[in-house]
Order: C-alpha cells, then sequence, then structure tokens
C-alpha cells in the first residue's frame, strides 16, 4: 500500500483491469493523444489530464483507440462493442460534451437490456470529468451527474477520493451494465493511501466518512472532502455530524440515508450540481417521504446558484459550495430551538 | 518506584491510531488509582478500549474532557500523590505541554514500525517487526480471516520487552492470496517460512484462534523453532465450530451485514462498530481475498467442523504452554478448554468472547508478559 493520487488510482485500475481480461478497451480523444505530431511519442498526452498516460504503450493501439473528435461514433461504437462482446471503456472527457452523444446513451446503451427483454448485456463504462473550480467556464465545468441519474438503465458513480475511486471504477469495468463514472477534476492530484492490489467497492452501498449524533450531511463527490473538513470544525464547537457519501447516485443507498436522519434528525445536502432537479432535491423528497417523523429542523441544501458555471476566479468561488457555506448550514440548523435542546 | 507526578497521555492503540477520543472518565479528580487501573476508555476508529494508568497515585487533574478527540500523546490527565502542590501540577501540565509541542521527531519513529513485505518461500508476507529483547522474538498469528491489526493492543505493550513480530497469513490483509490447500499445515509452512526469513531460529509463539491451530502445527512440523506457546481460544482441541459464523464474516460484502458477523467475536458487542466493519471489508475486498479464506474455510472447517485434531501435539509438548479462553466464546466453545495437560497454565475468562486480546487486554498481556518471563528462566 502506497499513497496514489486519484490519477494514479484511475490508471492503475484501469491497467489492472485491462491486464486481467483482454476484452476491456480504451476509446476516446486523445487517451493516447499526440499522435502525427513532432515529438514522436505516441502517447505523449495520455488523456487530457494525463490520467491514461501509458497505456497505449502497454496494451497497443487495437485496446486504446485514439479516436476522431465525433462524441456521436465512438460513444455508439462503445455502446456496440458492449453490445456484442468486449468491455469497452469510453472516455467523454469534459462530462458537458455529452450533448453531442446523449441519443447513444439515454436511448440505446441504456436501454437495450429492457428492450431485449433482459437477453442483452451492455458492460461499457463512459468515464467523464465534471465540476467547477478548475476555471474551465460554463462548457466545461458542470456537475450533470443528476442528467444521468434521471434516465432509468445507467448506473452512476461519483467517488469522493483516490481509494474510492479506483474500487468502484474497477467494480464498473466488470459490472454487466453501462456505467457512468465522473471524476472531478479539481481532485486528480488529491492522495491518499490506495492498496496496490486490485479491489472492488459495491455500488449502492453509502459510505460514512464521520459519524455523529447531531447532524447528518449528505455531500456527493467532491463535496465529501469539504463536508468532512465542516464535520471536523463543527466537532471542536461540539456539534457532532455523520457524513454521508453516497458514492453511487443510481443505485442511491436509500436506507443508510434514511437511518443516518433517523439518528441525527437533521440534514444537510451537499451537492455541487445545478440546484433545478439536482440529487439534493431527491434526497430531500426521499427523507420528507419517509423520514418526516425524524426530522427535529428544516432540511438544508447547499448548492449553487441555478446559472451557467462563472469563468471569472471570485465569482466561480461565490457559486461553489464551501467547507464555510456547510459548517453554516448545520449551524443554522441547531440554532433552531427543539424541546430537547435546553 | 512511583514518580510523584505521572502524565496520562492519548495511547496509541495499533499503527493506524493518530488520534483517539476520550469516550468517558472512569476516575474523578481526587480518587486513588492504582497502576493498572483502567482509568479512561478511548474510543478510536477501530475500537474503544481501556486506557490503564502507568502509575499509582490520585487522579489530580483531568487536562481532558469526556467527548474531546486528542492526538496520540496528549495529555488528558495528571496523576500525582498527595502532597505535591496544585502549583507544581499546572506548572507539570505547562511544561508537558511545552514540550510536546517542541517534539517533532514522532512521525519518523513511526515509520519504523510500519509492516512491510517480506518474502518468505513462496508468499510475500505483510510483518510489522518491533521492539527489542527477551530471551526469543514473540511471533504472534491471527486468526481465520484476521490480519496483524487483530494484535493492535498486544504488540506494542508486548515490545516494552521483547522483539515483538505480527504478520497477516497467506491470504489475509495485505499478504499474498496464494493458500496452498487451505490446511493448517500449509499455512504452518508458511510461519516457517516467514521465521527462516526473518533469521529467526528460535521464537515464543502466540496464536488465536486458527493461528492457535497453526502454532501447534508448527511445534509438531517444526519443534525446534517453538521456545514456548502461548494459545488464545485457539482450533484444533475440539470438534465444534461456529461454522456459520465464519461463512458469514468471509461473505458478508455489506457494512452492516459485516458488523453483525464480527459481533459474533465478541461478548460486549458495543466494541464492534462501522469502521471495524468497513476495515474488515477493505480487506476482503481485495481480489483473491475471499477464494482464499474460502479454501481455508472448506480445508479447516469442512462440513462445519474442525477437520484437524491437535490434543496429541498438545500432550506431546515439551514447551512452556499457556491457555487463553473467553468463557463466552461464540465461535469456539471454551469446552476446548477441558482436559488440556496439567502442565498448561490456564486463564478461562468470565464475560469475555473469542477474542480475549481485545476484550480484555490489559489481563492478557500482564499475564503473557509473566509467562514469557518465566519460560524464559525455565528455559
Amino acid at each position: 500500500m502506497s499513497k496514489k493520487s486519484f490519477r494514479q488510482a484511475i490508471n492503475e485500475a484501469l491497467r489492472q483491469e485491462m491486464r486481467r481480461d483482454p476484452t476491456v478497451v480504451l476509446m476516446g480523444e486523445d487517451v493516447a493523444g499526440g499522435q502525427g505530431g513532432s515529438s514522436g511519442v505516441k502517447d505523449a498526452w495520455g488523456g487530457v489530464l494525463g490520467v491514461t498516460k501509458g497505456l497505449q504503450t502497454e496494451f497497443g493501439e487495437s485496446r486504446v483507440l485514439d479516436t476522431p473528435i465525433s462524441e456521436a461514433s465512438y460513444i455508439g461504437a462503445a455502446a456496440g462493442a458492449a453490445a456484442t462482446g468486449l468491455r469497452p471503456v469510453a472516455e467523454l472527457m469534459f462530462v458537458d460534451f455529452v450533448g453531442c452523444c446523449l441519443d447513444q446513451i439515454m436511448n440505446q446503451a441504456a436501454k437495450f437490456r429492457y428492450m431485449f427483454g433482459g437477453k442483452a448485456r451492455t458492460p461499457l463504462v463512459i468515464r467523464a470529468m465534471y465540476g467547477a473550480g478548475f476555471n474551465a467556464a460554463a462548457q466545461h465545468s458542470q456537475a450533470l451527474y443528476p442528467l444521468f441519474t434521471h434516465i432509468p438503465g445507467l448506473k452512476v458513480v461519483v467517488p469522493s477520493s483516490p481509494y474510492e475511486a479506483k474500487g468502484l471504477l474497477i467494480e464498473a469495468i466488470r459490472d454487466d451494465d453501462p456505467v457512468i463514472f465522473l471524476e472531478n477534476k479539481v481532485m486528480y492530484d488529491d492522495e491518499e493511501e490506495v492498496p496496490d492490489e486490485a479491489y472492488t467497492i459495491p455500488f449502492g452501498e453509502a459510505n460514512l466518512t464521520r459519524e455523529g449524533n447531531d447532524v447528518t450531511i449528505v455531500a456527493i463527490g467532491r463535496m465529501v472532502g469539504m463536508a468532512n473538513e465542516a464535520a471536523d470544525r463543527l466537532a471542536k464547537q461540539g456539534i457532532s455530524c455523520t457524513v454521508l457519501d453516497p458514492r453511487t447516485t443510481s443505485p442511491l443507498d436509500e436506507q443508510t440515508i434514511l437511518e443516518c436522519v433517523e439518528d441525527t434528525g437533521r440534514l444537510v445536502i451537499v451537492d455541487e450540481s445545478s440546484p433545478r432537479c439536482n440529487m439534493a432535491c431527491d434526497i430531500s423528497a426521499l427523507v420528507a417521504e419517509q423520514a418526516f417523523g425524524a426530522l427535529k429542523a428544516p432540511i438544508r441544501r447547499v448548492v449553487p446558484p441555478h446559472t451557467p458555471v462563472p469563468f471569472s476566479t471570485p465569482l466561480e468561488k461565490l457559486y461553489m459550495p464551501s467547507a464555510e457555506k456547510i459548517e453554516a448550514a448545520v449551524k443554522s440548523i441547531m440554532m433552531q430551538k427543539t424541546p430537547e435542546v435546553a | 518506584m512511583t514518580h510523584a507526578l505521572t502524565a496520562l497521555t492519548m495511547p496509541k492503540f495499533g499503527l493506524a491510531m493518530t488520534e483517539g477520543k476520550l469516550a468517558s472518565w472512569a476516575f474523578s479528580p481526587g480518587d486513588t488509582v492504582k497502576e493498572g487501573d483502567e482509568v479512561a476508555d478511548i474510543e478510536t476508529s477501530k475500537i474503544t478500549s481501556g486506557y490503564e494508568s502507568p502509575a499509582s497515585g490520585i487522579l489530580r487533574k483531568q487536562v481532558a474532557q469526556a467527548g474531546e478527540t486528542l492526538p496520540v500523546g496528549a495529555l488528558l490527565g495528571v496523576v500525582a500523590d498527595a502532597d505535591v502542590s496544585d502549583a507544581d501540577i499546572e506548572a507539570f501540565i505547562a511544561s508537558f505541554k511545552a514540550d510536546t509541542a517542541e517534539e517533532g521527531g514522532e512521525e519518523a519513529e513511526a515509520a519504523n514500525t510500519e509492516p512491510r513485505l517480506i518474502k518468505a518461500g513462496d508468499h510475500n508476507l505483510n510483518v510489522r517487526d518491533v521492539g527489542k529483547g527477551g530471551s526469543a522474538p514473540l511471533l504472534l498469528i491471527h486468526g481465520f480471516g484476521g490480519d496483524l491489526s487483530n494484535w493492535m493492543l498486544n504488540q506494542d505493550v508486548l515490545a516494552r520487552s521483547h522483539r515483538v513480530i505480527t504478520f497477516d497469513l497467506p491470504g489475509h490483509g495485505a499478504s499474498s492470496k496464494d493458500v496452498g490447500d487451505g490446511s493448517v499445515t500449509a499455512l504452518a509452512d508458511a510461519v516457517s517460512e516467514l521465521l527462516k526469513a526473518l533469521n529467526i531460529s528460535s521464537a515464543h509463539v502466540m496464536g488465536h484462534s486458527l493461528g492457535g491451530g497453526i502454532a501447534l502445527a508448527l511445534l509438531r512440523d517444526n519443534p525446534g523453532v517453538v521456545a514456548s506457546l502461548t494459545l488464545v481460544a485457539p482450533a484444533g482441541l475440539g470438534r465444534e465450530v461456529n461454522a456459520p459464523a465464519l461463512k458469514d464474516m468471509v461473505e458478508a460484502d455489506r457494512t452492516r451485514d459485516m458488523q453483525k458477523a464480527l459481533e459474533a467475536l465478541v461478548h460486549d458487542k458495543s466494541l464492534v462498530g462501522r469502521k471495524m466493519a468497513d476495515n474488515v471489508l477493505k480487506v476482503r475486498r481485495l481480489d483473491g481475498a475471499r477464494d482464499a479464506l474460502r479454501t481455508i474455510e472448506a480445508s479447516c472447517f469442512g462440513n462445519g467442523q474442525q477437520s484437524f485434531d491437535m490434543r496429541p501435539v498438545l500432550d506431546a509438548a515439551r514447551v512452556p504452554v499457556t491457555l487463553f479462553w473467553g468463557e463466552e466464546d461464540e465461535i469456539l466453545p471454551v469446552t476446548g478448554a477441558k482436559n488440556v495437560p496439567d502442565s498448561v497454565t490456564k486463564h478461562i475468562m468470565p464475560k469475555i468472547g473469542h477474542m480475549p486480546q481485545l476484550e480484555k487486554t490489559a489481563e492478557l498481556n500482564r499475564l503473557v508478559e509473566a509467562f514469557l518471563e518465566k519460560s524464559h528462566v525455565t528455559a
């Protein structure tokens, strides 16, 4: 075991699965990169942020395919390849590009199993970067996991750390259904202890990164780290929080969310996606319907405003949730007088 | 010898522990405490355990309050004689805090106690080797489905007077996953290979559960290397085993299922937290880990029974042997401790389950230290 970055953890997951299973192939724009350039190096880029670096060198051009800039064609090709026996991992680069290939994902890959009466398998993984905080402006900064979560037939994974990323990606590659795997682009250099061996983390089971009695904070992806930071600060002020990372937004571990809210009686949800119809809305509805009686205070959502992600650094900062905003949200519902708080 | 002033500090239970929560004080300021009394409960991400007073005296001051989370080594309180003035206590606290603020070398020291992979025959074993001294090193063998962290409350304490080695058995923890036919003999071979790789010709061996069975197999197959035997709820002394519980411990794949499965290991169920279950699951989810355990399970506990008999080995043992067993053991019933040779020093522990080394840490550590001392004299 050694410390690895989020980027290394994903690269290692891909490499180990490609070594284990010859049907695993990669495809996408610049997953090798730099071909035909003057450097002479075959995979000069290894993905725009270097995540797939070295894989074409090890596995060759027949398993690591640099595709034309045409999402509709290669995502469609990946869906077909999955239906006919390969395990493709297609990289969409920025998740914002999904508009160009949504039919292939939403109406084809997601529906094969259902439309063919359970006889088709579609072991497809689509990796993509998401998230603001990178000064990448409105067309390269969205957090579109609610869009995929909305579509039945897709599994949606949003890992919160390097350890989580490796285990969840290996699980995604071995899964027989289409999986959307979303990587927050600000997290690629985050480091933690990651086992050298291959391992899996099952979908649909939330991870509790903090356990407390007063407030449940549900946080997604990069927001988990911020929620942990807020929880640690609040602990010093005598407020103890559970931090719950759902790991997958579809399937969603409703049971653990409800249990935690039953225990704490208060809920804060941190979601960096646009606030209309996002995960914070969905989880709020779940808790309001099924655990209303346990609530001692209103549910609070820490989410961005309903605007495009700003390019300006100060505005982007203002747009994003933060540990400070989470801390303030928690305090706002701890101030509510309840009979047991004397 | 008692010091006039003794600092109570946040203990380190296991290598991963960097901070702990003072769950509760067992004594109030002004109370008299004896050395070895559990003065406080410390909660870590893995377990809650008692913290023993390192000295006798009066608990003069509680510096930390229940509920506080503090780094390892932080000052919790002060034990002192009655005649020490309050001013001296305050001065002691102030100087303690100043000293610890200056120290920065602790991390470097901790790095040396990290486990590392050692090639032992065909296996790569994850080994943690700490401490110096003793007539021979002490080797601790964990049980089925466990790993070296099962000894997290014992290794560093016993290492005050001995070189103490813990490791992950093949198929367990961070060790390689090839377990051969999964028999105690195959696992005892791996232990022999490890001792060879470490250049150890003679070791005190302490084994828990299946590790106890392996220790007995080691004594049978390689008698020269075993200087003494400490058996903690060992396998191989009876037929009965809670096979469904073992199966759950291998197969559970959700935190709450694993937590439930692990509860069978202890009498005080509150010892098993969610984090403990998560840590076990992290190991189970490594490729090959469950298959390795299934192979061992089939070989050692096939048909719902213990398939190997180590009684003849125990009866013929010529080295000092001591035996610990929790009366409420739900995995291997305490009846296994019946009819052992008179030469075996038996400690049957009331209200304790299958893991006395976690549930009755202080007493077990003290008794093991005394046993090793005595074994050294008689050897």
